[in-house]
């Protein structure tokens, strides 16, 4: 293995979205020498493409808004299976981090005294998302990535080298994870750009990877999005949490086809957009749930009402959270009322005037014009629901985002799992990856200092197994090729793991899982190891194949809908389901275990944050004893 | 809806290359991204190409498109005839690596010679206050999603490459111009902007302008108002100083 390049650093961070820019640029605020690798180009990862803000509860619209609503809120939308812990730390850390991203040069969009303006989105009682138009992910990457330039700025005038305590490996993928016994030693991959091998060694490791959305025809997520960091924690021993919540966006471009998917952002709805059916109806009306009965106007006049008054109206149910909506338009296009090509009407055009329109929502009326010909300030968007986001992932400790099980690894950003429960509300991900971005990093510099010199040695026989199974591929033969293989795992997904979820299906779903993974095992690719899309997404499959079983498996056994898991044999939500999270690890045979696990119970003075009303529609009797009969804090409700 | 189209795409590394023929079926609505990609999945699985958002938003897949440069995933199959042969090549200011890949760290290393926003001294985050009337014009800069394709253009490093150590290319002339712009930033760049950066190469042809897939008016917008501020500042900078005092100054050469 000497001849493999090699690097040390004290923290190689996997990806570099949101949390892991955010987590680099703080290990390195804290002294560490780190290394951050992704996929694509910098300043490319998947957080680009997020639209419609960042939710922090800064009160610069409305003043009622503190961190316990924002909490509130978050638990709500996630009904109550969230790690309370992490809902509280980043309701609480949210606004700093927003308001950090402002003295590294972000500009967002400003309220008419200087502040930074914040809009509604689904879930979140009042106006609170940050954003810079309808490109807010694209403010953010830049800025962060801008941030890295200037600490390496620092480190150039200080030792003459830009690269001295930070440094960048773009289009570098991880195939493996390094272990010495128990602890994390460092990393595996090929350079994207010359197939050649590159080791890392470090006794810290923050996966940042970002979601799993590749797995499923019908997605929002880019090629980035095959689960990797979901994977390569299983493998190194690490386990998954809540793999069986996965958010369906309601909103995705339906037509043409080789858009669809393709992400229409919640602002549309946030800002004045209302969705109707073929008879022109705006059906959300009817899909109100029943906890939510009480904060969701009744009328079209009072959901109109609410935009300008929101404090004596209230919001109108197409402002529900997503899998409600979602939820609600797959009903609507089943029962025959869909729009021509299978999805339902999104009209702003009727709602705004036109220039505002295009100043508000400008990326949005780019896409519609130049991808599908539609001017969306003269005529509705037809959409539908697209896969979009993973609750679920590595189980990490709330504080410190070390993954559990495994000593030096970390986890943040949509990788992790725990923070949004079964749902996640819009905007609550970018701030997600700059407040767990962040503490990961702090957290990793102090594991490492913690060490004291003590630092896990990377095995040769390891690198020489990780480089065995890597090159795989390329053998001989007239094999499957991984396209196919691919197309075969998206259709599965989608048809039998999807929105609506049925016992028997998912069954079929794992028959075909473990067939298309005997598959993967045989692929060839051909051609060189130079830039080989092929050879790339062939590695990419154990790590799709993986994930989606852990998500079909944990679906299977959970025998209730909540959130972005919708059972139609189960189809109310149970309150002894609540107690347990469902935990996907490996066991020594390489096979997908799923257990339960009871969920941390929250402390009293959140609980207290709550009426018991509301409370007694997610709990179970005997949680509830005991507990006030009125909140106990926490401003208007 | 489906018609069999004729592509010709540029395979190759640095070593050298050609254009390849190949016959693919065409579907409404497509672009020429989703093209190349099914010739990757059915005829040259080792096709090399770069994307990621296929929504216009990452600038990834930048290349020649008919000789234009572009978005391949922003270009609708639509604005060629059936007929018409769509030739795909790689950025023409960049090396090479592999078929449609271009090695752009010309850029990366470019980014890192710009000094960073510096705001006052003491303004805690939180603090900041600005004017959405102040911002508009550095908001327009920051739309830019880093396709480089005002660089590939740009013929002052598209025909000249020993250029190249000595400007910094249109994407920096905005970058340039919006921290100058900048309510809160207190570096001047004016003098590094010609001294460094090399904005006196510019001709004002406005052909970046022309490709930004974003719209950015990069040379009214941005490149004129910088070269005013530079020459103000060498012709008068008395007046420039007591309308921005308090500033720190010149961002200097050392980063
Ligand atoms: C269209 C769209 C719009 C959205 N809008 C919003 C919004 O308005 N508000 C909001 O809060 N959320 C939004 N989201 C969700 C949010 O954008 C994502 O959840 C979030 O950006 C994920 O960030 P991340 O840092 O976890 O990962 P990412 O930004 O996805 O980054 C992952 C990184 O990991 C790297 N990587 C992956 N695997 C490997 C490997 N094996 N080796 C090396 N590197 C690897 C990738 O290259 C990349 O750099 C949106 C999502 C989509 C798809
Ligand atoms: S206007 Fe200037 S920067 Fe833009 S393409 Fe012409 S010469 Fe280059
Ligand atoms: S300024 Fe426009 S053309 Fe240039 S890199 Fe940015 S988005 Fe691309
Ligand atoms: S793939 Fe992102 S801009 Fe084309």
């Amino acid at each position: 293995m000497g001849e493999h390049e090699r690097h040390v650093y004290d923290v190689v961070v996997i990806g570099a979205g949101g949390a892991g820019l955010r987590a680099a640029i703080e290990a390195r605020q804290r002294g560490m020498r780190t290394a951050v690798i992704c996929k694509s180009l910098f300043g490319k990862a998947h957080t680009v493409m997020a639209e419609g803000g960042i939710a922090a509860a800064m009160a610069n619209v409305n003043s009622h808004d503190d961190w316990q609503v924002h909490f509130r809120d978050t638990m709500r939308g996630g009904k109550f299976l969230n790690s309370w812990r992490m809902a509280q730390l980043h309701a609480q850390e949210a606004p700093q981090r927003v308001w950090e991203l402002e003295a590294w040069g972000a500009l967002f969009d400003r309220t008419p005294d200087g502040r930074i303006s914040q809009r509604n989105f689904g879930g979140h009682e009042y106006p609170r998302l940050a954003h810079v138009g309808d490109r807010t992910g694209l403010e953010l990457i830049r800025t962060l990535q801008q941030r890295i330039v200037a600490l390496q700025q620092e480190d150039f005038r200080q030792h003459g080298d830009y690269e001295a305590r930070l440094r960048v490996f773009a289009e570098c993928t991880i195939t493996e994870l390094l272990k010495d016994g128990p602890r994390v030693a460092g990393a595996f991959g090929y350079w994207r750009e010359s197939g050649r091998f590159v080791v890392f060694e470090a006794p810290a490791v923050i996966l940042a990877t970002g979601g799993i959305g590749k797995s499923y025809k019908v997605t929002s997520n880019s090629w980035e999005y095959t689960g990797d960091g979901h994977a390569l924690a299983l493998l190194a021993g690490g386990s998954l949490v809540n793999m069986e919540f996965v958010q369906f966006h309601p909103t995705g471009m339906v037509w043409p086809p080789s858009v669809k998917g393709i992400l229409v952002t919640e602002s549309v709805r946030g800002d004045g957009g209302v969705l109707r059916n073929s008879e022109g109806k705006r059906f959300m009306f009817d899909y109100v749930p029943d906890v939510f009965r009480a904060k969701y106007a009744e009328t079209e006049e009072e959901a109109d009402r609410w935009y300008a008054d929101p404090d004596s109206n209230r919001r109108p149910p197409e402002l529900l959270p997503r899998d409600e909506v979602a939820r609600a338009i797959n009903s609507e296009v089943k029962e025959g009322r869909g729009s021509p090509h299978g999805g339902v009407l999104l009209d702003v055009s009727s709602r705004l005037p036109a220039d505002v329109i295009r100043r508000k929502l400008p990326s949005m009326y780019h896409q519609f014009k130049e991808l599908a010909d539609v001017d969306i300030t003269a005529e509705p968007m037809e959409v539908g629901p697209t896969c979009h986001y993973v609750m679920g992932g590595v189980e990490v400790d709330p504080d410190t985002e070390g993954a559990v099980g495994v000593p030096g690894l970390f986890a943040a950003g949509e990788v992790a799992g725990g923070m949004h429960g079964s749902n996640r509300l819009g905007g609550n991900s970018l701030s997600d990856l700059l407040v767990f971005g962040r503490r990961a990093g702090l957290a990793a510099a102090a594991w490492v200092e913690s060490l004291a010199g003590d630092s896990p040695a990377v095995a040769a026989d390891d690198v020489t197994a990780a480089e065995r199974t890597a090159l795989a591929p390329f053998r001989d033969g007239t094999a499957d090729n991984p396209y196919a293989v691919h197309q075969e795992l998206q259709q599965t997904m989608n048809d039998l793991v999807g929105i609506i979820r049925r016992a028997g299906e998912m069954e079929e779903a794992l028959d075909r899982l473990e067939r298309l993974r005997k598959r993967a095992a045989e692929v060839a690719v051909e051609g060189h190891r130079q830039f080989n899309p092929g050879w790339h997404l062939a590695l990419d499959l154990r790590n799709m194949l993986l994930v989606s079983e852990c998500v079909a498996r944990a679906a299977l056994q959970r025998e209730e809908s909540r959130g972005g898991h919708t059972r139609e044999d189960f189809p109310k939500a149970s309150a002894q389901w609540r107690r347990w999270n469902l935990v996907c690890r490996l066991d020594a045979t390489g096979q997908v275990s799923v257990d339960r696990k009871p969920l941390a119970s929250m402390p009293p003075e959140l609980l207290g944050l709550f009426e018991r009303k509301e409370l007694a529609s997610y709990l179970a009797e005997d949680e509830l004893a005991g507990l006030p009969e009125q909140p106990t804090g926490g401003g208007p409700r | 809806m489906t018609y069999s189209a004729h592509f010709r795409i540029w395979r190759g590394s640095a070593a050298g290359g050609s254009l390849q023929d190949f016959d693919v079926d065409v579907s409404e609505g497509e672009v020429v991204l989703d093209i190349v990609h099914r010739i990757q999945a059915t005829q040259a699985p080792d096709l090399a190409v770069r994307w990621n958002c296929k929504a216009g938003k990452c600038g990834s897949c930048s290349a020649e498109v008919n000789g234009r440069p572009r978005l391949m995933c922003m270009t609708r199959m639509s604005v060629f005839t059936e007929d018409e042969a769509v030739t795909v090549t790689p950025l023409r200011a960049f090396p090479v690596l592999r078929d449609l890949v271009t090695d752009v760290s010309f850029n990366y290393t470019k980014a890192r010679e710009v000094p960073s926003f510096a705001p006052p001294e003491g303004l805690a985050p939180g603090e900041f206050r600005m004017q959405q009337v102040d911002v508009d014009r550095s908001q327009e800069f920051r739309k830019c999603i880093e396709c480089f394709l005002c660089q590939n253009v740009c013929h002052v490093i598209r025909d000249h490459e020993d250029n190249k150590p000595a400007f910094a290319g249109p994407r920096f002339f905005a970058r340039l111009a919006e921290l100058e712009m900048h309510p809160l930033d207190t570096v001047d760049r004016r003098k590094r902007s010609q001294e460094q950066h090399g904005i006196g190469m510019c001709n004002i042809t406005k052909c970046c302008s022309e490709v930004c897939p974003e719209g950015i008016k990069i040379t009214d917008n941005a490149i004129i108002p910088m070269k005013e501020r530079v020459a103000d500042r060498k012709y008068d900078p008395v007046r420039w100083l007591g309308a921005r005092i308090g500033r720190r100054g010149d961002g200097g050469a050392e980063v």
